[in-house]
């Protein structure tokens, strides 16, 4: 997994590329730790990623309970397998999908 | 059929998957299906490495079986550590607020979804957990 990371202002857009699994997300994790101060617009895109598993989603959920409190986040470039994911577990109506 | 043990470890998850993934792909299972398989097999694999031997310090072994027949693709997954049935857990609420959704149990409610039967079974001091799914 790679994490591309463009701040424009107050707004962040976070490139996820390759596999979001139990070993990579912890990565993921920190990368939102250690920039989410002062982002009021968080985009993840994901035209580049590949897999997601449910350590991945844990990570979704927790930034879009952050980003809550302080801004707006959206989601982008999502695969037709990843969207099936996000519709099994619910979270197509728990994240804003562009 | 092949079968593979590795140490009940996430740091073994890699080797898991690109076992199952090279039986898989070589039976011609087409990418979507192999994400789902992949998907439930780490669920599966990192529920056993976090929780299986958490009363052994030594840790433990997980065994690794595929068998592909007919276009069905069989999973099985043993361990020697506590007894635990994933199958029995209650599920999470989908539909629930995101105030209210929980980090966990989302694992095995997806290996539920994704795959076509997921079955347990505690033998021998035991757990067999298969999976199956149409390939």
């Amino acid at each position: 997994m790679t994490i591309n990371k463009q701040q424009n202002g107050t707004a962040l857009t976070l490139a996820v590329e390759g596999r979001l699994d139990t070993i990579t997300s912890p990565e993921l994790e920190a990368a939102l730790k250690e920039s989410l101060e002062g982002i009021d617009a968080l985009t993840f895109d994901f035209s580049a990623l590949d897999y997601i598993s449910s350590a991945g989603l844990r990570v979704l959920l927790s930034a879009q309970k952050q980003m809550n409190k302080q801004g707006s986040m959206k989601v982008t470039g999502v695969s037709e397998i990843i969207m099936e994911i996000f519709e099994v577990t619910g979270f197509t109506d728990i994240l804003t999908i562009e | 059929m092949k079968e593979r043990t590795v140490r009940a470890d996430t740091g073994f998850l890699e080797e898991v998957t690109d076992f199952i993934n090279a039986e898989l792909e070589g039976a011609g299972c087409p990418m979507k299906t192999l994400m789902q398989i992949d998907l439930a097999l780490e669920e599966l694999f990192v529920n056993i490495a976090s929780y299986a031997y958490r009363d052994k310090p030594e840790g433990g072994d997980a065994l690794i079986r595929i068998d592909v027949t007919d276009g069905i693709a069989s999973i099985t997954l043993e361990d020697g550590g506590i007894p635990f049935d994933p199958t029995a857990k209650v599920d999470p609420d989908p539909t629930a607020p995101l105030e209210e959704r929980e980090i966990g149990g989302l694992g095995i409610f997806l290996t539920k979804k994704i795959m076509d039967e997921v079955r347990y079974e505690y033998r021998g001091g035991r757990n067999i957990l298969t999976v199956t799914k149409k390939i």
